[in-house]
This record gives structure tokens, C-alpha cells and sequence, in this order.
């Protein structure tokens, strides 16, 4: 057989025979997009649509699944501030609140928060890195189909009235299997390995696609920060989602199997849960905050027409938070009365996390003051995240501290703090970069008027809707009370509340009606109407879908910036088949011309199997034995070459 | 904009102090008003951060519409960085780091601080958590002088006192938050918490961590008094029931042992001495029914007695199905266990 | 970007596979093993958490498991590691008659290792149900299980994969390096988990 690995470098000055047709000057234009368009198409009907491995479907889908989320939770939010408008209110009963409380939470932090932002990673790293897919696509498609499932067990379960009443965090033994009767945190605890599975997925994609394709001369060091962002997260989603898995394998086997990993009576401890849970649960929120930075720089850097100062600070910063974030899961947990010389360790590192974030603060707002700034739709949403995110911070600075924590843990005031964290620093952002990409995805503009409009409303909104939290906190209002007694003090700041959050639920409205009407009726934007230095706006937008006709070669951090008339390009891939290019982990030097996975039904009957086996294992252990049967065969299916086999053609002969 | 937030801010604080019992701000207990001072500090040192960052951020803003030497791709220099900026940033990162060494140092001490008003209890409460009420045990070393009571407690001010606290089930946390921060009660451990109290007064305390569908219901009334006082609240708590006299009140007592009362609920002097619920011998004397569901009255009780699941849905406590005349009896002799 | 691009590298001449940390899917297969090792370091750490707060560990009256089976189990999974060399070795140098003679020997091991595992379950003298101790001591050996048998089902699908003219793709040379290089995965991970099952329980009574 023939040893074919040694090529590489052999072949100068040789003329390659080529035998399949290559991109370069002499297949290039029309009749190149002509021959991608076919190398990349999709099957025909609904079956080539369940099949789709691009990463712009599987990205779009995981955006519109997440906000379709986010409206269904934000719907629950308003109800409960409809119940908490008055004290003594009977609105909702307290059982039903417990449900609502539980599948906000739960939808807001897995559903949305999570998916959103890998869903714009997914969407977004490979156009920006210079590809024509992601690593894995098969397994991209898997994991939102899996996602999908998880999600529609969770309210599918809501609808027939056996939702989690427990709270996001599930613990034992409230969720145990003595208080926790019935199947309903079983269904939770099922959702969580659903979206962990699709989460972990997803992040080694990334990381692969990252690590690995990035256009020629693009080095880490020419790295977009957005995708330093998802490198950051993707490997924090490697290290803390395995531990909620962990843990909620552990309490579903509590609850269906009887062991005692959380039952003090037999030798088992319920403070196990809090650990592992926190120990996902505090990088979790990094994971959903860090992307966000990256939206931010990449609109700072666009709307003040330069790079983002101090490159490496910011890099480094984003790095710093991911490690930091392992090591501050205690602070959830002063109350419960751990060894007080423990608590100063945990009080300082996570005062010690704000400082790579108050750098990144610096860097933009150093990028602002030597920029020019034009101040649309985006960077209004950047003014909105500064303004809100840092109240948020530093009151995230006050609960480190044991002392303060102890009075203000698990009361309205932190209802208020992770709010302003969460939606200020990671939903305004977000709402900035759909804005910022929605012409890219779409091809149109978004409605300024429109964007202006629910811009102020949210904003406006949301300080009228969270700051009164911090006052009814201080005032003696815990979490998760579904009323409270008048003549507390408390009716003002829920009022107000309330109010705000009726605000802030028409301004998202308003924001998602933008898209729909944007999304027919919109400008048409053109590859690149911010003037942006990226790679994702040198293709048309919307983006076809090889991405790139031909794969562009990156010679500095802004390469649209540096040589803005006229593109470099790498040429010789191939065009009858999907090939893109694999390079150098840290130099990105061309390596390998590597096949990428053609489209097919498989990862969603995977999936299907995948989320039978898991369903069925909260009503028998055996389900999920027997479930594993066929999702194996639909794995084994996916992952068949496909027949006959590829050519491998000799580049030299 | 921001003057209206701080206005706003403002009448919101002076609303909130309206009240003064369940105030993390009322600073009534050593801890307490540890966290005060603390928290103002950190207000102060964490307000100065935020005008510090948003206001350079707004300046930026405002300057960079006509930037007077702009690095910008416009002129080519986008990539460009003056020097003073790097040294700002090392300023900067110096000035965080200040900050928030101050910051925590504060808070050791202040933790310190907690550690200390606690040393040297002169009195032994057990407190534990059900769903959803607080059992209180005041022991003594002799046994006819120790008493229960539910989700009321009385503490001596001055005096420090140590607060054992146990769960019978879910996790619950013990938080009132005039006095001191909060101690989660978590079943297999032991916890302590620590209460000197400085102020006489009546306080609320609150269930802080979610223990199931009443968790909004499962208050404590907490009554700070002079020493005097105290003594003769635990006088009165250490008799035996009052007796039963009146014909209706006599019909009521009988109903209770008698009836399904008496397989959850105990009263010293009587053969009713279950615990599964909370101990009713003085019942009559605390603020309220129920752990904060329902303030004292005879029409209170009747209402909670009549019907618990619709004052408290889905409390441990059934609805018995009592004709009006049982009713009225089972009130009269509840509304006279002072 | 209307005007025509500058055409500034050739790609033609690039191979279209390699081993190790230059092939995508080993990066797909690494990052799949430190999910997996952080799953197992953190089972490791409950236990630990669960032991701490016990005076004695198996606490009495449970014994700890006997160590036959185990111990077979572990002299053969390290035993496995030198056809497992040599299949490797034998990918590398895309030497697809010995890949096609080695795999059943590989299938075959891990057929031996899984019915040993059964033994295994049934000498650990204590039940999961029984109390913590037996939850956990059950859920080490459980996970260590359902990576023998993922990558077992793995072993069989790659042989029957080179048994076709599937097999002739250099690229599933890559395939099969990188079946090894996961039983390395797993039989390491195996280590500590048989110390932590068989031994720290004898070690701290």
C-alpha cells in the first residue's frame, strides 16, 4: 500500500496533475460559485432541511430556538410579577408559582443563556476564522437537536402539569426522592443531561474549529476577540459542564435506583449536591458573560473605526476570568457553615475576578477615547451594557464579601445582582450583536427607528424593573416567596418592579417584531455596511453557503482594514467535493486539505434515539440500557463512510 | 437620567424604612450592625468605582464625536496606541487592586468582628426547621424547666446566644435579618448561629433558602427584651397549659384530645403530647399563627382552624371538617392558651 | 470586494490527512477524553468529599470488595496496552494487513475485560443501595464500565469498517490511531478508579 504522508513539501517546483477541479485564477467568479453551490448544497424537501450540517442553519436555529425561549420564559417572568404587584395577591397558586420560578430560571440559564451564545459562536466563528464549515458538522447538528429535545421535555412537561416546582438549582433533599414526589425533578434533572450533552458537543467543535481552521496567517495572535471569546468559553464548557451532569446523574439515581449520594441518613450528604452543582454553576455564568465581551469588542472596535486597545490585556483578561471562574464556586454556599478559613480564600478570589474585567472595561473605554465614534443601534446597546453591567459587578463585588453575603444571600437584593450581571452584561450585548450581524445573516438592514425605540424602552425598563429589587432585598424580602405581607415596605419596589418589567417585556416584543418586519422589509446591507475589519463581512450576506468562494489569507488583526480593495486568498482546494483546509494550531500555516461531513438525516435520528433512551430512563433504569440499542446503531450509521469511498487523489505522480 | 435614579433611589430608601423589623439595614444585633457599617463602606468605595468607570466611559462617548486626534483606519493608524494609555491602564489595574484590597480587608475584619460577639453564650437556644415551621427548644440543665415553643423566640437583650439549628427534612435558613446574617439548617449537620442583640424590639425573621411550596410562609416573630422580661416570659412558658373552665372551652379541650388535634400537636398538662406539629401549651401568647401566616386574633384562629389549606395551600396541617358549634368550641379554647 | 482577489498561496499541494495532533478529529477525541477525565476526576472527588466524613472507610460493618476479579481485570487491561501499541504502530505505517489481523485480537480483549467487569460487580461486597459507600464504590465502577463498552462497540464497528474497502482509505488508518489512543484513555483512567475502589477501602479501615 502506499505510504501517502510524506508529501507535504515534495511537491515544489512539480506541476500537480490534478484530476478534480481546484479554485484559483482560473476557476474563479460565477462559475466557481456555480460548482461550490453544488459541492454544498442541501438535499432537496424537508428531509435535506433535517439533514442540513451547515453551521449557519444549525447557528440560526439555535438563535431562533433560543429566543423563542426567552420569550416563553420572559412570559413567566411576567407573571410573577403580576402575583408580586400587591402583597397577598392570589393570582397564581403558591404550587404554581414554585413551577413558574423553576422553569424561568431553568429555561433562562439552559435554555436561552447557554444555547444563545453558543448558537451565535456557531453561527459566527467559522465566517469569522476564514472557513468554509465547522470541525465536526454532523455532531453541530446533533447537539441542537438534542438541545431542541431537552428543551421541549422541559415544557412539554410545563403543558401537562408536571413541571419542576424545585427551583433551578434542584436541592436535594427537597429533590430528593422522599420530598421531591412524583416525576417532576426527574424531568429537570433529565432536561439538565439533554442540555449538557448538546453543550459539551458543541464546545468541541468549537475548539476544534478553532484551533484548527483558522484562515492561513491568521495566528492566535490575530485572533478575533470574539473568537478568543468562544475558545475561552468553549474549554470552561469542557471543565464545568461535566460536573452538573455529574451531578444530576447522581440525583436522578437517587431518585429512580435508591442510592444515597445525598441522603444524610445513609452515610450520603446533601451539601455534595451544592458543590458539584456550584462548581458548574459559577463558571456557568461566565460562560453566558464572556461571549458577551467578545460581542462587545468586535462593536467597539467597528463603531470607533479602530482595533481594540491593548490587545494581549484583553486576551489575557478573558483567559483569567475562564481560570478565575473555577475557583469562586464556594460564595454560593457561606450560609451553610463550612470552616470560616476557607471563606477568605473564596472572598478574595472572587473579589479577584473583577479585576480582569475591570480591564477589559479600560481597554474599550480607552478604544472609545481614541476612536471616532458613530453611535447606532450597536454601540447604544455597548453604552447600555457599561452603565448596567458595572452596577451589577460591583454589587457582585459586595456579595464576596462573607459579611455582607450572609445578610444579602438568597434575598431580592441578589434577584437584583445577577440581573444586572446576566441581562445587563450579557442580553444587552446580545441584543447589540444581533443587530450587528442580523444584516450579515439576513442580507438586510435592521429598522433603526424600530431598534431606537425598543433600545430606550428596555433599557429605560429594565433599571425601573431591577434596581427597586435591591431596596425590597434590604428590606427583608427573600427569593422564591410566591407573596409577601404587606406593611413591609415592600408594595413600592414591586410595584415598581413590575411595572418595569412590563416595560422591558413590550420593548423585547418590539425588538423581536424588528427582526420579523426587518427580515422582509429591511435595506439591503451589502457585504459590509459597518465598515467592519473581520472576515465574515468579506463574503455576501447573507453568506453563501461554502461561506467563502474563495479561503481567505489573513495578514494582520483587521484584515478588511489593511487591504481593503482587494481580498488575499489562498487557491487549490477542491470544488467537486467538501474540502476545507486545516492549519497550524498556533501560526496557521496551511497543513491539511481536509474532507468536511456531507449532509445527513443521521445526527437527527441519532438524536431522536438519544432522547428516547434518555426519556424512558426516568420511568426505568432500563430504558435507558435498552434505549442505547438503537441510538448506537444511528451513531454507528452517522459515522459509516460514506460509499463508494472518497477518491483519494495523489497529489504528486 | 442618573440624578432621577438617584432621587428615585432615595425615596425608595426612606419608603423601605418604614420598616423596622425585618430590616437587614436596622443594625438591632452586634452582627447587624456589623454588616451596616460594612455595607456602607463597600456603597462608598463601590460608587466611587462606578463614577469613575462610567463616567470616563460618557466622557469618551462625548469627546469621541469630534475627536481631536483620532487613531482611527480613517487616518490609517487604527492599529496605532499612545503611550499615555498604557500607562493609565497600569494605573488603572493599581487602582482596582487598591480597592479592592481595602475591600477585603474591611471584610475580614468585619468577619472577625462576627466571630467575637458570639464567643461566650450565656444562653442555649435549639431551633428547628420544619416545612414549614420553626420548632424552639429552650433547654436547661433541668428538665422541667426546658420548654418548646414555634416560630417565636424570645432573646434577652445584651446577652449572647447561641442558636443551635437542626432540619427535620429540606434545607431551610435561619434569617433575621435585623440581628445577624443568615445559617442554613441542613439535615445530617449541625449548625450554629450567634445573636447578641443590642435593641429592644420586635423583629420578623424569615425562611431564606426555598423549602417547598409554603417556603413564602415560614416566618419568626422575635422579641428582644430587657432581662426582666425575658424571665418572666420564660416563667409563663415553663407552667403547664392553661386549664379548660368554661363549658365551651371545656368541649374545646375535650375536642382536642380527643379528636385529630392531638396526633400532631402537643400541650404540657395534657395527654395531647405529639410533635409532629408544633407545640400549642402557650399558643395564645405568640404574635402569630401559622409561622407568620396570620396575625393573633380569636377570628384569625377560627379562620386558620376552619380551613389551613386555603390561609396556607398545601401546609402539612389538614383541614379537619368541624360543624360550627366544635368550631367555636376548639377557638375558644385555643384563644385562652396564654 | 468586488474587485478579483489576490491570489497569494496554493493549497493543491497539501496532504489530505496525518496523524496525531495534526488530524481534526484527534482534537475532537482529546477533547472528548478531558470531558470524560473530568468526569472521572470528580467522582474521585466525591468520594473523597463522602469519605471525609466517615471514621472508617468501607465503613463497618461493610468489608471492602474482594480483589480477585479486579486485580485479573487490571493485569489484563494492562496487558492490552501492547496489541494496542502495536495496532497503533501498525496504522502509523499504514500497514493495513496487520491492522486487519490485530483487530480481533483487540475485540476479543476487551470481550475477556467486560466479562471480568461482571465479576467485578458482583465482588464488591456491598450494594448501591446499601449507603453511600456502595453508591459511590457503584458508580466508579459503572462509569469505567460504559467506557469499555463504548469503546468495545467502537473496537468492533472499526473492525468490520477495515474489512471493507473502507479499509483501503488512508484515512481510516487515522481512524484506527486514534481507536488507540482512546484505549489508552481508558485504561489509565482505570488506575486510580481500581485504587479507589479496591485498595482505599482497605488502606483506611
Amino acid at each position: 500500500m502506499k505510504p501517502p504522508g510524506k508529501q507535504k513539501g515534495d511537491g515544489k517546483g512539480k506541476v500537480p496533475r490534478q484530476r478534480s477541479p481546484r479554485d484559483g485564477p482560473q476557476l474563479t467568479g460565477g462559475e466557481l460559485d456555480r460548482r461550490l453551490a453544488a459541492a454544498w448544497a442541501l438535499p432537496p424537501g424537508f428531509i435535506g432541511w433535517l439533514s442540513s450540517v451547515d453551521h449557519k442553519d444549525i447557528g440560526r436555529r439555535y438563535i431562533i430556538t433560543a429566543l423563542a425561549f426567552l420569550a416563553l420564559a420572559g412570559a413567566l417572568a411576567m407573571i410573577m410579577r403580576l402575583q408580586l404587584a400587591r402583597p397577598g395577591n392570589d393570582l397564581v397558586s403558591a404550587q404554581r408559582y414554585d413551577e413558574i420560578f423553576t422553569m424561568h430560571g431553568t429555561t433562562m440559564m439552559f435554555l436561552f443563556g447557554v444555547p444563545v451564545m453558543q448558537g451565535m459562536q456557531i453561527y459566527l466563528t467559522p465566517l469569522m476564522i476564514g472557513t468554509r464549515a465547522m470541525a465536526f458538522p454532523r455532531l453541530t447538528a446533533f447537539s441542537y437537536w438534542m438541545y431542541l429535545g431537552g428543551g421541549a421535555l422541559l415544557w412539554v412537561a410545563f403543558v401537562l402539569n408536571i413541571a419542576p416546582d424545585v427551583g433551578w438549582f434542584a436541592y436535594p433533599p427537597l429533590s430528593g426522592p422522599q420530598y421531591g414526589v412524583g416525576k417532576r425533578v426527574d424531568i429537570w434533572a433529565q432536561m439538565i443531561t439533554f442540555t449538557e450533552v448538546a453543550g459539551l458537543a458543541v464546545a468541541v467543535t468549537l475548539t476544534a474549529t478553532v484551533l484548527k481552521q483558522r484562515a492561513p496567517g491568521m495566528t492566535l495572535a490575530r485572533m478575533p476577540l470574539f473568537v478568543w471569546s468562544t475558545l475561552v468559553t468553549s474549554l470552561m464548557v469542557i471543565f464545568a459542564l461535566p460536573s452538573v451532569a455529574l451531578a444530576s446523574s447522581l440525583l436522578l439515581s437517587d431518585r429512580l435506583v435508591g442510592t444515597h449520594f445525598y441522603n444524610p441518613a445513609e452515610r450520603g450528604d446533601a451539601l455534595l449536591w451544592q458543590h458539584l452543582f456550584w462548581f458548574f454553576g459559577h463558571p456557568e455564568v461566565y460562560i453566558i458573560f464572556l461571549p458577551a465581551t467578545g460581542f462587545v469588542s468586535e462593536i467597539v472596535a467597528t463603531f470607533s473605526r479602530r482595533s481594540v486597545f491593548a490587545y494581549p490585556i484583553v486576551v489575557l483578561s478573558l483567559a483569567g476570568t475562564g481560570i478565575l471562574a473555577f475557583g469562586l464556586w464556594v460564595h454560593h454556599m457561606f450560609a451553610t457553615g463550612l470552616p470560616r478559613v476557607g471563606y477568605s480564600f473564596f472572598t478574595g478570589a472572587s473579589m479577584a475576578v473583577s479585576v480582569p474585567t475591570g480591564l477589559q472595561l479600560y481597554c474599550w473605554i480607552a478604544t472609545i477615547w481614541v476612536g471616532r465614534v458613530r453611535m447606532q443601534v450597536p454601540m447604544l446597546y455597548v453604552v447600555a451594557f457599561v452603565i448596567t453591567f458595572v452596577i451589577g459587578g460591583l454589587s457582585g463585588v459586595m456579595i464576596a464579601a462573607v459579611p455582607l453575603d450572609l445578610q444579602l444571600h438568597d434575598t431580592y437584593f441578589i434577584v437584583a445582582h445577577f440581573h444586572y450581571v446576566l441581562i445587563g452584561g450579557a442580553v444587552f450585548p446580545l441584543l447589540g450583536a444581533i443587530t450587528y450581524w442580523f444584516p450579515k445573516v439576513t442580507g438586510r438592514m435592521m429598522s433603526d427607528t424600530l431598534g431606537k425605540l425598543s433600545f430606550w424602552m428596555i433599557f429605560l425598563g429594565f433599571q425601573l424593573a431591577f434596581f427597586p429589587m435591591h431596596i425590597a432585598g434590604l428590606m427583608g424580602m427573600p427569593r422564591r416567596v410566591y407573596t409577601y405581607p404587606g406593611g413591609m415596605g415592600l408594595e413600592i419596589p414591586n410595584l415598581l418592579s413590575s411595572v418595569g418589567g412590563g416595560v422591558v417585556a413590550l420593548a423585547i416584543l418590539l425588538f423581536l417584531l424588528n427582526l420579523i418586519v426587518s427580515l422582509r422589509s429591511g435595506a439591503a446591507a451589502g457585504p459590509n455596511p459597518w465598515g467592519a475589519p473581520t472576515l465574515e463581512w468579506a463574503t455576501p450576506s447573507p453568506p453563501p453557503r461554502y461561506n467563502f468562494a474563495h479561503l481567505p489569507v489573513v495578514a494582520s488583526l483587521t484584515p478588511l482594514w489593511d487591504s481593503p480593495d482587494r481580498l488575499l486568498v489562498a487557491q487549490g482546494l477542491r470544488v467537486d467535493e467538501r474540502e476545507l483546509l486545516l492549519t497550524s494550531v498556533i501560526d496557521a500555516v496551511p497543513d491539511i486539505r481536509e474532507p468536511s461531513a456531507e449532509p445527513s438525516p443521521w445526527p437527527f435520528i441519532a438524536a431522536a434515539a438519544t432522547s428516547v433512551a434518555f426519556i424512558a430512563s426516568i420511568f426505568s433504569p432500563w430504558g435507558l440500557l435498552f434505549g442505547t440499542i438503537p441510538a448506537a446503531i444511528a451513531l454507528i450509521a452517522w459515522f459509516w463512510p460514506k460509499t463508494p469511498p472518497r477518491v483519494e487523489e495523489p497529489v504528486i505522480t | 437620567m442618573k440624578p432621577k435614579a438617584a432621587i428615585l433611589a432615595a425615596a425608595l430608601v426612606a419608603l423601605g424604612a418604614c420598616n423596622t423589623f425585618q430590616n437587614a439595614l436596622g443594625g438591632e444585633g452586634a452582627d447587624g450592625a456589623h454588616f451596616v457599617s460594612l455595607f456602607w463602606v463597600f456603597v462608598a468605595v463601590c460608587a466611587v468605582m462606578y463614577a469613575a468607570i462610567v463616567g470616563s466611559f460618557l466622557l469618551g462617548l462625548w469627546r469621541a464625536r469630534r475627536p481631536r486626534a483620532p487613531l482611527t483606519v480613517d487616518e490609517g493608524k487604527h492599529q496605532e496606541e499612545p503611550a499615555i494609555a498604557g500607562r493609565l491602564l497600569a494605573a488603572w489595574a493599581i487602582l482596582i487592586a487598591v480597592g479592592l484590597t481595602i475591600l477585603t480587608v474591611a471584610s475580614f475584619f468585619t468577619d472577625r468582628s462576627n466571630a467575637k460577639s458570639g464567643e461566650h453564650p450565656q444562653l442555649l437556644v435549639n431551633v428547628t426547621g420544619n416545612q414549614w415551621w420553626w420548632d424552639v427548644q429552650y433547654s436547661s440543665g433541668d428538665v422541667s424547666k426546658s420548654f418548646r415553643t414555634a416560630n417565636e423566640l424570645h432573646l434577652p437583650v445584651g446577652v449572647p446566644v447561641e442558636v443551635k439549628l437542626q432540619s427535620n427534612d429540606v434545607i431551610h435558613s435561619f434569617w433575621v435579618p435585623n440581628l445577624a446574617g443568615k445559617q442554613d439548617l441542613i439535615p445530617g449537620r449541625v449548625t450554629d448561629i450567634q445573636l447578641l442583640a443590642r435593641k429592644t424590639g420586635l423583629f420578623r425573621g424569615q425562611c431564606a433558602e426555598f423549602c417547598g411550596v409554603q417556603h413564602a410562609h415560614m416566618a419568626l416573630d422575635v422579641t428582644v427584651e430587657s432581662l426582666e422580661n425575658f424571665r418572666k416570659w420564660v416563667t409563663l412558658q415553663q407552667r403547664a397549659a392553661f386549664a379548660p373552665q368554661s363549658p365551651v372551652e371545656l368541649a374545646g379541650y375535650r375536642f382536642f384530645t380527643a379528636r385529630n388535634c392531638s396526633a400532631c400537636h402537643a400541650i404540657t398538662g395534657s395527654p395531647a403530647s405529639a410533635t409532629i406539629g408544633p407545640d400549642l401549651t402557650h399558643f395564645a401568647s405568640r404574635q402569630s399563627i401559622a409561622a407568620g401566616t396570620l396575625p393573633m386574633s380569636a377570628a384569625n384562629v377560627q379562620a386558620w382552624i376552619a380551613d389551613p389549606q386555603r390561609q396556607k395551600p398545601g401546609s402539612n396541617m389538614p383541614k379537619v371538617g368541624l360543624t360550627p358549634d366544635e368550631l367555636r368550641a376548639l377557638t375558644a379554647f385555643m384563644e385562652r392558651l396564654k | 470586494m468586488t474587485a478579483p482577489p489576490i491570489f497569494e498561496q496554493d493549497l493543491s499541494d497539501l496532504p489530505t490527512h496525518a496523524f496525531s495532533h495534526r488530524s481534526l478529529t484527534w482534537w475532537g477525541v482529546v477533547g472528548f477524553m478531558v470531558i470524560e477525565g473530568t468526569a472521572f476526576g470528580l467522582v474521585a472527588a466525591a468520594y473523597f468529599f463522602l469519605m471525609s466524613h466517615e471514621a472508617e472507610w468501607a465503613p463497618r460493618p461493610w468489608i471492602p470488595p474482594n480483589l480477585v476479579a479486579g486485580t485479573l481485570f487490571t493485569l489484563l487491561i494492562l496487558l492490552s496496552e501492547i496489541p494496542n501499541t502495536m495496532i497503533k504502530r501498525a496504522a502509523e505505517a499504514y500497514d493495513l494487513g496487520a491492522v486487519r489481523g490485530l483487530l480481533p485480537l483487540i475485540v476479543a480483549i476487551g470481550f475477556v475485560l467486560l466479562v471480568i467487569r461482571g465479576f467485578e460487580f458482583n465482588s464488591l461486597n456491598v450494594m448501591w443501595y446499601d449507603n453511600a459507600y456502595g453508591s459511590i464504590i457503584w458508580a466508579l465502577l459503572l462509569l469505567h464500565t460504559t467506557h469499555i463498552g463504548t469503546d468495545w462497540a467502537d473496537s468492533v464497528v472499526l473492525w468490520l469498517l477495515m474489512r471493507t474497502a473502507h479499509g483501503e482509505s488512508p484515512r481510516r488508518m487515522v481512524d484506527t490511531d486514534e481507536n488507540s489512543l482512546y484505549w489508552r484513555f481508558v485504561w489509565l483512567a482505570w488506575i486510580p478508579i481500581y485504587l479507589l475502589i479496591y485498595w482505599v477501602p482497605r488502606l483506611f479501615r
